[in-house]
C-alpha cells in the first residue's frame, strides 16, 4: 500500500476530505462576517450562535414539525435570517456611531444568551441529525470511498460562496453595497436606502451562518455549544485572510480546512491549535492578512 | 477629594472587618482574586483602551503553574506564586508582540485567537491534569512561619496583596509612563508623532496586565484549592471584560465593583437557576453596552462632575 509520512495515503485522502469539509464551514461562515465586517463594521461573535441556531433550527423542523432536510436547507436560513435582522434594528443599529469594539461585545452578550437559552431547552449534549436518505451512502473511486453527504457539503458550499461572490462583486445590488462600504454617506446622498441595505447585509450573512449550521447538521452533533469554539476559529480564518475580503475569506477558510485535516494525519496533538499559529505567522509576515489591503 | 478619601476609607474597614461579619472567607476571597484580574485587566482596557479578549490565558496559565509547583514540584507558596507570575509575564511577552502589532478590534481577535492555544496546551498537556485539572493544592506557609491553612490568615495575606496591586496600579496610571498610555488612548497617531515609540509602551503595558492577572491567578489556585481549564477558557475572558465595563472601565474602583458584582451574581444564580445563568450574563452585556457603557462608577462620576461644574 502507498504510504505517505509513514501513513497509508486512503487514511491521508480521507483526513484531508474531513478537512475540506469543515473548510466548507469555516468558508461560509467567514463570507459571511467578512460582508458583515465590510459593510457595519461589526466583528459578528455571535456568528457561532447562528450557526448553532440553524443546526437546531432543521433538528427541531425534523422533530415536532416533520420539516425534511431540504426544505430546512431553504427554511432554517430565512428564519434564523429573520432574527438576526430583529437583532439588528433592535440593538446593533444604536453603536454604529461608537467605537467598534462595542459592536463585538454586544454580539458576544447575544451569543451568551442563545446558548444559555438552548442549553437549557435542550440540555449540553448533542443530538444526531439524520443524513438525508438521498445523500446515503457512498461512492467508491478505487483509491477511497466518498462519502456522498461529504461530497455535498463540498460542493453545495463552495456553489453558495461562488454565488455570493458574483453577487457581490459582479451585480448592481453588490456594486451598491461596495460603494456604500467605501462611504455610506455618499452612497445614501446617491438615493440609495443605506439602513435597509445594512439590515439586509447582517440578515444575509447570519443566513449563511445558519445554512453551514443545516448542512453541518448531519456531519456534527447539534448542541448549544457547537458554535462557541468554531467561532474563534473562523475569526482566524479572517485574519489571515484579510479582514473584508470576501475572495480572501473563501480561500482561506478551504484552505486552512486542508491544512486542518493534514495536520491531524502528521501531528494530531497540534491540529486544534495550527490555523491560530499560522495566524501568527501571517500577522508577523504580513499583518493586514493575505488578501488584505494595507490602511 | 474628600469623598474619594471617605469611600476609600470605609471600603478598607470593610476590607479588614468583612471575615467578622459572617461572611464566608473563602468566597471573600474568591472576590478579592477575581477583583484584583479586574483592575489588572482594566489597566489595558481602561487606560490604554486595547480591549483584550483572552485575558484568562494568562489567568489561568499562572494558576495551573503555580498549582503544579507546589503540588508536584514541591516548592513553596511564595516561589510557587512567582513561577506562575513569570510564566504569564512570558506569555504575555510573546503574545502581547504579536497582538501590539494590530490595533481595535483585530487585536482583540488576535488576543482571543491566540488564548486558545494556550486553552488547548492546558487542555492536552500532562501536568494540567487534562479535563480534571489540578485538585487539592495546598497553601503552605509563608517564610516558612505563617501557615496559610487557616481560612482568616489566608484572607489576610490575599487582601494585602490586593490593596498592593491597586495601589500599583494607581501609582502606574499616575506615573510618567501612565500618562503616555494616556495619550495613546486618547489619539495614537499623535503620541506616535510626538516620538513616542507607541507600540513599546503598548507591549510593557500588556504585559504588566498579563503579570497581574497571572498573580490574581495564582492565588485563586491556592485560596480554593484547584485549577481547571475554565480558568482558562474563553468564558473567563469574557467575564473579565464584563466586570470592568460593568464598574466603569477607566476608573480605578470600577473594576473592583463589577468583579464583586459579577461573581456574586454567579455564586448565588448557578443553585437557582442552573444554564440560565449564561443568559443572565449575556443580557448584562447588552445592556451594559447599549445603555450604560461608562458603567457604574463611570456614570457616578460623571454626576458628581456635571454637579461640580
Amino acid at each position: 500500500m502507498t504510504t505517505v509520512f509513514g501513513v497509508p495515503l486512503p487514511a491521508i485522502l480521507g483526513q484531508l476530505m474531513l478537512g475540506l469539509v469543515n473548510g466548507s464551514f469555516y468558508a461560509l461562515l467567514s463570507l459571511g462576517l467578512a460582508v458583515i465586517f465590510g459593510l457595519l463594521g461589526v466583528v459578528n461573535f455571535a456568528h457561532g450562535a447562528f450557526y448553532m441556531l440553524g443546526a437546531f433550527a432543521a433538528y427541531v423542523g425534523l422533530e415536532s414539525l416533520g420539516i425534511n432536510y431540504w426544505w430546512a436547507l431553504l427554511l432554517a436560513p430565512l428564519a434564523v435570517g429573520l432574527f438576526g435582522i430583529l437583532i439588528e434594528r433592535l440593538l446593533l443599529r444604536h453603536l454604529y456611531q461608537v467605537d467598534p469594539v462595542y459592536g463585538l461585545l454586544l454580539t458576544f452578550g447575544i451569543a451568551l444568551i442563545a446558548e444559555g437559552v438552548m442549553r437549557s431547552q435542550f440540555g449540553a449534549s448533542g443530538k444526531s441529525y439524520p443524513v438525508p436518505p438521498l445523500l446515503q451512502g457512498g461512492l467508491n473511486l478505487g483509491f477511497m470511498v466518498l462519502p456522498v453527504y461529504r461530497a455535498w457539503v463540498i460542493v453545495a458550499s463552495i456553489a453558495v460562496c461562488a454565488v455570493t461572490w458574483f453577487l457581490i462583486e459582479r451585480t448592481r445590488l453588490g456594486a451598491r453595497l461596495r460603494a456604500a462600504t467605501e462611504n455610506a454617506k455618499l452612497v445614501q446622498a446617491f438615493g440609495i436606502n443605506v439602513p435597509v441595505l445594512v439590515m439586509c447585509t447582517y440578515g444575509a450573512g447570519v443566513a449563511l451562518a445558519a445554512l453551514a449550521g443545516v448542512l453541518a447538521a448531519p456531519v456534527v452533533q447539534v448542541s448549544p455549544l457547537m458554535g462557541s469554539s468554531l467561532v474563534i476559529v473562523v475569526f482566524a480564518v479572517v485574519v489571515i485572510g484579510g479582514m473584508g475580503s470576501i475572495i480572501g475569506a473563501i480561500v482561506s477558510g478551504l484552505v486552512l480546512g486542508l491544512i486542518e485535516g493534514l495536520t491531524k494525519v502528521i501531528y494530531p496533538e497540534a491540529s486544534n491549535v495550527v490555523v491560530f499559529v499560522i495566524m501568527a505567522i501571517v500577522l508577523i509576515w504580513r499583518p493586514a492578512g493575505l488578501f488584505g489591503k494595507e490602511q | 477629594m474628600r469623598a474619594q478619601v471617605a469611600v476609600y476609607v470605609v471600603l478598607a474597614a470593610l476590607a479588614l472587618i468583612a471575615p467578622f461579619l459572617g461572611l464566608y472567607p473563602v468566597f471573600l476571597m474568591k472576590l478579592l482574586c477575581f477583583a484584583m484580574f479586574a483592575c489588572a485587566f482594566n489597566l489595558l482596557l481602561g487606560f490604554t483602551k486595547m480591549l483584550s479578549f483572552g485575558h484568562a490565558a494568562y489567568f489561568g496559565a499562572a494558576a495551573y503553574v503555580t498549582g503544579w509547583l507546589v503540588t508536584a514540584q514541591g516548592w513553596n507558596t511564595l516561589e510557587g506564586i512567582l513561577g506562575g507570575v513569570a510564566v504569564s509575564m512570558l506569555l504575555g511577552l510573546v503574545i502581547g508582540a504579536i497582538a501590539v502589532r494590530r490595533q481595535g478590534i483585530y487585536f482583540a481577535m488576535i488576543t482571543l485567537a491566540l488564548a486558545q492555544v494556550v486553552f488547548f496546551i492546558c487542555l492536552q498537556a500532562e501536568f494540567t491534569g487534562g479535563e480534571n485539572g489540578l485538585q487539592g493544592i495546598p497553601r503552605g506557609s509563608l517564610l516558612g512561619f505563617i501557615k496559610l491553612g487557616s481560612d482568616r490568615t489566608m484572607y489576610y495575606f490575599v487582601l494585602t496583596v490586593f490593596v498592593a496591586v491597586y495601589a500599583l496600579i494607581v501609582r502606574i496610571v499616575h506615573s510618567p509612563f501612565g500618562q503616555v498610555l494616556k495619550a495613546i488612548r486618547a489619539n495614537e497617531p499623535r503620541a506616535v508623532s510626538l516620538g513616542y515609540k507607541v507600540d513599546r509602551y503598548k507591549l510593557m503595558a500588556f504585559v504588566l496586565s498579563a503579570s497581574l492577572s497571572g498573580l490574581a491567578g495564582s492565588l485563586k489556585a491556592l485560596v480554593l484549592g484547584f485549577a481547571t481549564l475554565s480558568d482558562v477558557s474563553q468564558g473567563n475572558s469574557g467575564e473579565v471584560i464584563l466586570m470592568t465595563l460593568l464598574g466603569g472601565s477607566g476608573t480605578f474602583l470600577g473594576p473592583v465593583i463589577g468583579a464583586n458584582v459579577v461573581v456574586t451574581l454567579q455564586e448565588y444564580l448557578s443553585d437557582l437557576v442552573g444554564a440560565w445563568v449564561s443568559v443572565i450574563i449575556g443580557a448584562i452585556f447588552v445592556v451594559c453596552v447599549l445603555l450604560f457603557r461608562r458603567g457604574f462608577v463611570g456614570e457616578v462620576l460623571r454626576r458628581f462632575e456635571r454637579r461640580g461644574g
